[in-house]
């Protein structure tokens, strides 16, 4: 125990900072890129919806390196989109924090799409339409009655954003890389602990990790569940 | 003319061709489930699309095809009560009430509290519509409904949910809470007993089309047509033969019945109510039909005859209620049901 308590003082704690804040602003951005498109996305008729659904649900089945590969592509500072970054904004995205908040959000974004679109179709379309004879406007639809109905889907969606965000490793590594205190996060540092033979550090990361991911399956468990007072056990 | 639809709208097979043209405060749209009457009144709200015709009501133009106009449901006007009160279920009752109100939010509450002692929910304000009964689920989409002062409040079957005995009493209650409403309102059911409560004027829609209409009692009275009969609730319905401008067969129940005044031209069907039929016991008489009980229902306040017609045919329905059950509990079975001339609907 007291070696633990050593190793937890000695310890460069930049990585839970670094992944805590990217998982964070993924988040924040994922929230509202994903509720945008889930809402259009269900407007649209069945073959729209099928291809627009499939692309937006492919960074979630791809290899995180295929997405990290295509990201290089585009902002590699060598290609014609990150010159025309660099040059006219002064943005850089490879080996920069905001190339691991951009890993991140392309990987956890379907999460939060999925989830968003799930919620909102187990809607009963009544609803908009009562609010819309009511008078309502769209946006105070939206906000007002679909969001707050479908917020069990949405709050689950949310921390398994999160959670996936913040434990992003292989598009990560390849378009923000792993340098320390700027793009070194808790999965990257533990991959590199490990290849030094650092068990006891990789160790002490690894129950870091584990205790988040955990309370953010309790927290949505917690969340759905109170939802689910009438499901029946079997 | 305050309400005028004329609504045309085609969805896979099928069709929808609708002319509801009405000055009665009241209006019935009386149709079996598929018939098309939820689709009619959600194209009034505009919460459906359709692909042609004209809609005005409460002396707006809300919808013209030809004119290219359509406003949105927002710009109606139109109260829509929906079959499952469709209240949000994340807003308390004050919050349903205020949700389609604009201006400040203390004027707003002052209007809810106003409209929920009206319809007598004060003690639920703070309630989830999940936590009320469906009769007070209904009166809190009432009262959403009525505090937006719509020029005209659709109804889509608006008891359905609601069972029984609760379903007698909030029809009661409906009237009276609609009683002040200065306003068109059109109902529609598949329950011809609501609307008969409920509408002056009645509309009786089948496959997408207006069959028939008129003034309600008038329209049960005389339907006219098969299917409005049927569906005013007659029972007994048969192809008809005229044989002459005042005889004719009932080919379904093998009798030929002789009337004094004229067959309407274009007789298809006749139908005879099933409470109308006069037991004769004894010989036979003119327009009688021999008594052959194929079942008996006993229901608690009345007993269903059916009585054998042709083979392969439906058999008749008698509906005895009241004293002549005791007068059948005494003599026994008639030998023969007479239909009594004034009661037979000639039908198209």
């Amino acid at each position: 125990m007291s070696a633990f308590i050593d190793l937890a003082q000695k310890l460069d704690w930049s990585p839970l900072w670094i992944s805590l804040k990217t998982g964070l602003v993924a988040t924040v951005i994922s929230f509202f890129l994903g509720l945008w498109a889930a809402r259009k996305v269900i407007k649209k008729d069945v073959r729209a919806k099928s291809v627009i659904d499939g692309i937006l649900t492919l960074p979630m089945v791809l290899p995180p390196t295929v997405a990290g590969f295509f990201l290089l592509l585009i902002f590699s500072r060598r290609r014609p989109f990150g010159i025309f970054l660099n040059d006219n904004f002064n943005i850089q995205v490879v080996h920069t924090w905001l190339g691991c908040i951009l890993a991140a959000t392309v990987i956890a974004f379907p999460l939060m799409y999925r989830n968003a679109r799930a919620a909102f179709e187990q809607i009963d379309a009544n609803l908009v339409y009562a609010g819309r004879t009511l008078g309502m406007s769209e946006l105070a639809i939206f906000w007002r009655i679909v969001v707050p109905t479908a917020g069990p889907g949405i709050a689950s969606g949310t921390i398994l954003t999160f959670a996936r965000a913040m434990g992003e490793y292989g598009a990560t590594s390849m378009l923000a890389g792993n340098i320390p205190g700027k793009t070194g996060t808790v999965s990257q540092r533990i991959a590199m602990v490990i290849q030094d033979g650092d068990y006891a550090a990789a160790g002490f990361w690894v129950v870091i990790v584990l205790l988040i991911a955990f309370a953010a399956v309790f927290a949505i468990n917690m969340i759905t569940g109170k939802h689910m007072k009438n499901v029946r056990k079997w | 003319m305050r309400l005028s639809a004329d609504i045309h709208k085609r969805i896979g097979s099928f069709e929808l061709n609708v002319q509801i043209k009405s000055d009665a405060s009241r209006i019935g749209i009386l149709g079996a489930s598929g018939s098309g009457k939820s689709m009619t009144l959600r194209s009034i709200a505009g919460i459906e699309d359709i692909d042609s015709g004209r809609i005005e009501a409460g002396g707006k133009l809300l919808y013209d095809s030809a004119s290219g106009i359509s406003l949105r449901p927002q710009k109606r006007r139109v109260g829509y009560m929906f079959q499952n009160y469709a209240l949000f279920p994340t807003m308390t009752v004050m919050q349903n009430v205020m949700a389609g109100l604009k201006g400040s939010r203390e004027e707003n509450r002052e209007k809810a509290s106003v409209m929920l002692s009206r319809f007598g929910l004060d003690s639920y304000e703070s309630r989830l519509p999940g936590e009320l009964s469906g009769g007070q689920q209904q009166r809190v989409a009432l009262a959403r409904i009525m505090i937006t002062e719509p020029e005209i409040i659709l109804l889509d079957e608006p008891f359905s949910a609601l069972d029984g005995y609760l379903r007698d009493r909030m029809q009661m209650e409906m009237l009276e809470m609609l009683e002040d409403y200065t306003g068109q309102v059109v109902m529609v059911s598949h329950s011809r007993d609501e609307l008969y409560r409920f509408s002056e004027e009645l509309f009786v829609l089948s496959a997408g089309m207006i069959i028939a209409h008129g003034k309600t009692r008038e329209l049960f009275r005389d339907p006219q047509i098969a299917e409005a009969a049927r569906l005013t609730g007659c029972k007994n319905i048969s192809a008809a033969r005229v044989i002459d401008s005042q005889t004719a067969e009932a080919v379904d129940w093998g009798i030929k019945f002789r009337v004094s005044k004229d067959i309407p031209a274009g007789t298809n069907y006749i139908g005879y109510r099933a409470h109308a039929f006069e037991p004769v016991w004894g010989g036979m008489e003119a327009n009688c039909i021999k008594t052959d009980i194929v079942r008996v229902d006993d229901l608690p306040f009345e007993k269903n005859y059916y009585i054998r017609t042709l083979p392969g045919k439906d058999p008749l329905c008698w509906f005895v209620q009241g004293e002549e059950q005791a007068v059948v509990q005494e003599k026994g079975i008639p030998d023969y049901l007479r239909l009594s001339e004034d009661k037979i609907l000639f039908l198209k």
